[in-house]
């Protein structure tokens, strides 16, 4: 085989999350009352931002065949963090932001911590962490409220040039800065073997402890960044217990859209962002088609139980029987 | 490994004690602690009232937790109880309101609703292969917009049937009240299946090697959905008591109770991973789990501290007994 045909393998579940999303984002352009405008894709954008966040977060886990079932409670509590620390002057609105993103990185540090240390089930243990995430974020914000730097706020969420959205922007420069040096790496590599099969990366001497560990902390971060997008949008904290939920519910509903194995090994933070931003917008045809909101939850769900489904189709290929049982 | 570590003290003990799992004593013996700590503050926490209103209380979790179990057991979780145990409320105070034929098969409709719930679950693990832990979310999901869809988004108006109200609150034997004696029940009927039919044992076999099972000539596709069956229906029948208990059904009444049933199994020493575990253990998990609320509530701490309290002991606690063995 060509290199290229390798690459294209190796790319199809990407590219499948970006031709899905192209052909739902053309749907609901065109039938969008404002059309194909800079506003309609700016706000687009900057809902699609969100859960690409949390699902690049649940990406990384779910790439050590892991499953983080707390990115989004790490969202909301970094969301109730940053509406009282991101705010005043340029300084200590830096200062805010590194804070959060270091209290997003060490949630992720805790969880991978007691995953792979404590030798705990993820799913299980990060439905724990998520419960104290959770707590933490309703200590800091009982009632919604707060607000953040506006100036900072709006420079985030607007345009560049008058044409680009901004959140964008920034979302691109996060995959540059971490997803790309993180995929590349020793660590990295380590993540994906021990998603792939744990066995033979220990036997081969792969630094599968460090590369998970990784890979927990850098999902906490991204969950993190999301948790201060959140703030960008709505200038408040709040700590909504459905909506850390359904966040974590979109995330690995983005995630397997993206083309990420659910088992691990397999799939890139590339094509979760893809599988985000088309979850996101065909959650959002209901609004141009003018059906009642009521029917969104189930529509939601409707598309994660068809997309969950999706995989099955690997059975199809099952020559022995006893491969059913992983 | 904790055998051969316990084995000098263990020689000592009466013969009961040793034949017994370690996680269930540790959980035993935590609910000893959680006692005294609570007769330190407030002189009424060990009468026999207060402790007979814990175990109703604890009852609705139990008959959840005993349907997790059951799904724990075979090394897969059920992540649908939310709205399994909402979907079941609500449905069947919604047959309630379709006359007395309607108010009779109340109960079996709204159980019928949660089974139908986990044979989806059942057929996505068991025939699609599709790991437990997302179609279960997936299912929520769709069970949490057909409601949603049903109820306009409120909580509905229909109020719960006197059948089930008396299940969850009325006392048939003087003194015990119904929903304890449901649990007991159907308790009961759970340690016969899980320790004296081949169902039972294909449980075990599963949870342990599924492959193993298989060849040794177990439907063990089978046996996976009637498990999710059973799990779905049985949080439906929690959700059906709850309702009783607060005489009608709300939006979020399933969301306090996915983390403490699993919670409750696993600390009542049923291994995550599958293959190992009894209903004992889970019996003391869900008092365990009972008493911990109680008590936070006693101390009358606000829903942030419970939050984290929990997940703080859940973690502490599996990290005491609940670790997967090192690599190699």
């Amino acid at each position: 085989m060509k290199d290229w045909r390798y690459w294209l393998t190796e790319q199809r579940g990407t590219l499948l999350a970006l031709g899905i999303f192209i052909v739902m984002f053309v749907i609901y352009t065109s039938n969008h009352p404002a059309g194909f405008t800079a506003n309609v894709v700016q706000t687009a954008a900057n809902k699609g931002v969100l859960l690409a966040f949390v699902a690049m977060a649940q990406t990384l886990v779910v790439i050590t065949s892991g499953i983080d079932l707390s990115v989004g409670m790490i969202f909301l509590l970094t969301n109730c963090l940053a509406s009282w620390l991101v705010v005043g002057t340029p300084t200590q609105t830096a200062l805010g932001v590194l804070a959060v993103l270091a209290v997003g990185l060490l949630c992720g540090a805790i969880n991978g911590a007691i995953v792979i240390y404590g030798r705990l089930q993820p799913i299980v243990a990060t439905i724990a962490t998520g419960a104290v995430y959770y707590g933490i974020g309703l200590l800091l914000r009982p009632f919604p409220g707060g607000s953040v730097n506006e100036d900072l706020a709006d420079a985030l969420t607007g345009r560049v040039f008058g044409v680009v959205p901004a959140s964008l922007v920034v979302l691109l420069a996060i995959v540059l800065v971490i997803w790309v040096p993180f995929s590349r790496s020793v660590l990295g590599r380590a993540a994906y073997a021990a998603g792939s099969s744990e066995t033979a990366a220990y036997m081969s001497g792969v630094p599968i402890r460090r590369g998970k560990f990784a890979a927990y902390t850098l999902a906490g971060l991204l969950a993190s960044i999301g948790g201060l997008f959140l703030t960008f949008f709505t200038y408040t904290g709040e700590a909504a217990y459905a909506s850390g939920n359904s966040y974590t519910l979109f995330s690995i509903a983005a995630v397997v859209l993206g083309g990420v194995s659910l088992f691990g090994g397999k799939g890139s933070a590339i094509g979760a962002i893809f599988g985000a931003l088309a979850f996101r917008t065909i959650g959002d045809l209901l609004f141009v088609f003018d059906f009642d909101p009521l029917w969104q939850p189930l529509f939601q769900g409707v598309i994660l139980l068809v997309a969950v489904s999706l995989g099955a189709f690997a059975l199809f290929r099952v020559r022995n029987r006893l491969e059913w049982f992983l | 490994m904790s055998e051969t570590t316990l084995g000098g003290i263990a020689g000592r003990m009466p013969k009961f004690i040793r034949r017994a799992d370690p996680a269930v004593l540790t959980a035993f013996a935590c609910i000893v602690v959680l006692l005294l700590l609570g007769s330190l503050y407030s002189r009424s926490f060990l009468s026999p009232e207060y402790l007979l209103q814990q175990l109703k209380v604890a009852s609705f979790l139990g008959v959840i937790a005993t349907g997790m179990m059951l799904v724990i057991l075979l090394g897969q979780i059920d992540l649908s109880v939310p709205w399994s145990v909402a979907a079941g409320a609500m449905m069947a105070c919604a047959a309630a309101a379709y006359g007395p034929a309607g108010v009779a098969l109340a109960i079996p409709f709204g159980i019928f609703c949660g089974v139908l719930i986990g044979i989806i679950n059942g057929i996505g693990v068991a025939y699609l292969r599709i790991p437990s832990m997302i179609i279960t979310l997936a299912t929520n999901a769709v069970a949490q917009g057909l409601m949603v869809v049903y109820t306009g988004g409120f909580s509905p108006q229909d109020s719960a049937t006197g059948a089930m109200r008396y299940l969850a609150t009325g006392f048939a034997i003087p003194g015990v009240p119904n929903a304890v004696i449901i649990w007991a029940l159907i308790g009961a009927a759970m340690v016969f299946v899980l320790t004296r039919t081949g169902f039972g044992r294909a449980v075990y076999g599963i949870g342990n090697r599924e492959r193993a099972a298989y060849l040794s000539g177990i439907d063990t596709r089978r046996v996976v959905m009637i498990a999710f069956a059973v799990s779905g229906g049985l949080s439906a029948f929690g959700g059906v008591l709850l309702a009783g208990y607060a005489s009608k059904a709300a939006q979020s009444m399933g969301d306090a109770y996915l983390l403490p049933s699993i919670a409750a199994v696993v600390l009542g020493g049923t291994s995550i991973l599958g293959g190992r575990g009894s209903y004992l253990g889970t019996v003391a998990g869900v008092v365990l789990i009972t008493l911990l609320q109680s008590i936070l509530s006693v101390m009358q701490m606000p829903e942030a501290g419970r939050q984290i309290i929990y997940g703080v002991v859940i973690v502490a606690m599996l990290l005491l007994y609940g670790r997967a063995p090192a690599s190699r």
